[in-house]
């Protein structure tokens, strides 16, 4: 068996690039806290509407005792529910999302909110909006025919605006 | 014993199965072209036919196009390398109309749209039975063909006792392994959830789990889609190019590697995805960036070689070698031009797979944009390279022109990338992908609509591509001029392999480190499912 000598070097500089690179992705994770929308709570999708959390009194943006601010939606065939919500820019913000159907997504372009909402799951996405303004939150799964005319809309506003 | 009476009895079953996958490429291209005039808003908006549209694209890029071409491609060149005929040519040619069968019945409700789930299934959707149906015997049949694939090694093994497998077969053969692992997943997914689901004999079934299941195949999928173009760069471009093989074993050591690390990391495309656990898509994330490694050897190898061709034809110079390459080869080009995309995808692809970056892109046109300019690009430029390889000594025939065989070449490779490099920016600008229009209420729309343009162009300039490529093998075939050169010819490394290790010659270690490393990483989040209490089982939903 032969394998070249400049070949080895190149063996050794991929397997540091490859852990630099592995490093510098843990490193940006850990120390900005970023991590991806990943609750494992479960929930029945035909009963949202009957009672608890995702009943449709409950949706919309609570502010909390602490200051930061929880926005609950119900992503259902085709729009997102309530079709618009206000928070304040550089604040805590805990999304809790559930389907009422299918499988969608829910993106606001240029920012972090973006996760997959599974019928009998519920998402959760922590974020903060660090730019003010009128943000589309579309829907970026395949949910059936309809699928490009599931939007809605989200406000970053100045703080004590609202 | 050196019989090689029937060697050849694989050439026809080759080309059929090329033929098939091409077929299917061109009906799939066609569609591609009404895809992007009807969101451009070129064209009627029908959201029935779009979905059906890009139901059946999807899955005749990505199921029928692939599957059979690398069986094609594994057919031949095991075949002719082994100098040994198919394992059991009754079985082989059974996989293959088993195959046919599956893609001819789920056409059905694909083209009526009743499968309009796209390729990737997505429950609670439901789809026509008959369309889980037919994607099963497309895969049954095809794990015939993993069956030849091993018993054809293990034969040749025998009767060659202690000699190194030729290269090219051992790539097949890891990537047929590959292809039995992976299609596990999505044949469980199917089997214990879909059929029984869409038939009404269980009532609801867990999505989270179906997803799961999915991602187990959906990734270490493109690596078998990948593998015949890998096997095409080590074994059969460097001769082509007019210089030989860097090295035989870091060949070895990269289908190993593929092989290995590419199956349990399938969850990085659930990074997204609520019932799933942060630390799980974390392990997730580092098998993802060690596949990085064996890329990374193949393209130090793959480019040496061409380098060594390069000089040996007389090319001095820090660079100047590249413009001695035997360039004229439509194999050597479509390596060249698949390269070229590779690197360019690669980047992105490494911003996809990044656990903090993913939101930015999830979904996103970004995303179609990234795996068309990989697989689209690099996977099938070199898919047609092997066939503008393959005809002659298949056929008996030349080509007509090799020259028409490299303009198509060079129309495919820009045509993507005045596709997908503009899709790569109104990703980044939020557009999401699978939309039929526009409907939005935001200023983000007219920035979208200059590159929606453009990506018309795209889509025509490939559509002429494919059929070019159609017509010159079909010309080839019936009208070539006779080709005397019919045997396969594979390159020579530089250093010849005299001893090989048993690890790098067989799979037998690789197969555990792999049951392994699956179990790590799928045991425990597939288990959850069972063991966390309350049913979230839904029911099929209509399109």
């Amino acid at each position: 068996m032969h394998i070249d000598a400049t070949e080895k070097k190149w063996f050794y500089i991929s397997l540091v690039v490859t852990i630099a690179i592995i490093a510098i992705l843990t490193f940006s994770a850990i120390s900005t806290n970023i991590h991806p929308p990943s609750s494992v709570e479960k929930v029945d999708s035909n009963r949202l509407h009957l009672d608890g959390e995702f009943k449709e009194d409950n949706l919309g943006v609570k502010k909390n005792a602490d200051g930061s601010y929880t926005v609950t939606m119900v992503a259902a065939r085709y729009g997102f529910y309530p079709q618009r919500i206000e928070v304040p820019i550089n604040t805590p913000v805990k999304i809790r999302m559930a389907s009422f159907d299918v499988l969608h997504g829910i993106h606001a372009p240029f920012t972090n909110f973006n996760t997959m909402v599974v019928p009998g799951y519920i998402s959760e996405v922590n974020t903060s909006f660090t730019k003010t303004g009128e943000y589309p939150l579309f829907c970026n799964e395949f949910c059936g025919l309809g699928h490009d005319h599931m939007w809605s809309k989200l406000i970053v506003s100045e703080k004590g605006s609202n | 014993m050196e019989t090689t009476m029937d060697y050849k009895n694989g050439d026809k079953l080759s080309i059929s199965n090329y033929w098939v996958g091409l077929l299917a490429f061109l009906v799939a291209s066609i569609l591609g072209v009404y895809q992007v005039a009807e969101r451009a808003g070129f064209i009627p908006q029908s959201v029935e036919l779009y979905f059906a549209s890009i139901s059946t694209h999807g899955v005749l890029m990505g199921f029928v196009l692939t599957t059979f071409v690398i069986m094609g491609f594994s057919y031949f060149t095991a075949c002719r390398s082994l100098k040994q005929p198919l394992w059991n040519a009754k079985l082989a040619w059974f996989g293959f109309y088993l195959t046919l069968f599956g893609v001819l019945l789920a056409a059905y409700p694909l083209l009526t749209g009743q499968a309009s789930v796209m390729y990737t299934f997505y429950p609670p959707l439901a789809a026509h039975p008959v369309f889980y149906i037919g994607a099963t015997l497309l895969v049954v049949g095809s794990w015939v063909w993993v069956l030849q694939m091993i018993m054809m090694t293990l034969t040749w093994k025998k009767a060659h006792p202690g000699e190194a497998v030729p290269l090219v077969q051992f790539g097949n053969t890891a990537n047929a392994l590959l292809w039995a692992w992976t299609s596990v997943g999505v044949a469980s997914e199917v089997l214990m959830q879909l059929i029984p689901w869409s038939l009404g004999l269980i009532d609801e079934i867990d999505v989270g789990l179906a997803r799961v299941l999915f991602s187990w195949t959906l990734h270490a999928i493109v690596y078998f889609w990948l593998f015949p173009a890998y096997i095409a760069m080590y074994t059969l471009m460097p001769k082509l190019a007019g210089g030989r093989l860097f090295s035989d074993e870091m060949g070895r050591i990269s289908f190993i590697m593929l092989l290995v690390i590419s199956v349990p990391i399938g969850m990085h495309h659930l990074y997204m995805d609520p019932g799933v656990s942060a630390g799980w898509k974390f392990v997730h994330m580092l098998g993802t960036f060690a596949v990085m490694m064996p890329t990374l050897l193949t393209g130090f190898t793959v480019i040496a070689s061409m380098e060594l061709a390069g000089r040996l034809r007389g090319g001095t110079g820090l660079f100047g070698w590249i413009a001695k390459i035997n360039w004229k080869d439509p194999l050597v080009l479509s390596v060249g031009l698949g390269l070229l995309m590779l690197t360019i995808g690669g980047f992105g692809g490494a911003i996809n797979a990044a656990y903090s970056m993913n939101a930015m892109v999830h979904n996103t046109q970004w995303i179609t944009g990234h795996f068309h300019l990989i697989f689209a690009g690099t996977v099938v430029v070199i898919y047609m390279g092997t066939a503008y390889h393959f005809w002659p000594k298949i056929t008996g025939r030349k080509l007509i022109s090799d020259a028409h065989a490299r303009l198509q070449l060079w129309l495919w490779m820009w045509g993507m990338f005045i596709l997908t490099i503009p899709w790569h920016y109104i990703g980044l600008l939020g557009q999401p992908r699978r939309i039929s229009s526009m409907p939005y209420d935001t200023p983000l729309v007219e920035r979208w609509d200059f590159h929606e343009m453009l990506m018309v162009v795209g889509g025509v300039m490939l559509l002429v591509s494919a059929v070019m490529l159609i017509v010159n093998l079909y010309l080839a075939q019936t009208k070539g001029v006779k080709e005397d050169n019919t045997e396969l010819e594979l390159s020579v490394p530089v250093h010849p392999v005299v001893s090989i290790p048993k690890v790098l010659n067989g799979f037998a270690l690789w197969n555990w480190i792999i049951l392994v490393y699956l179990v790590i990483s799928y045991g425990y989040p597939i288990l959850h499912f069972f063991i966390s209490g309350d049913s979230v089982g839904v029911t099929p939903w209509g399109v």
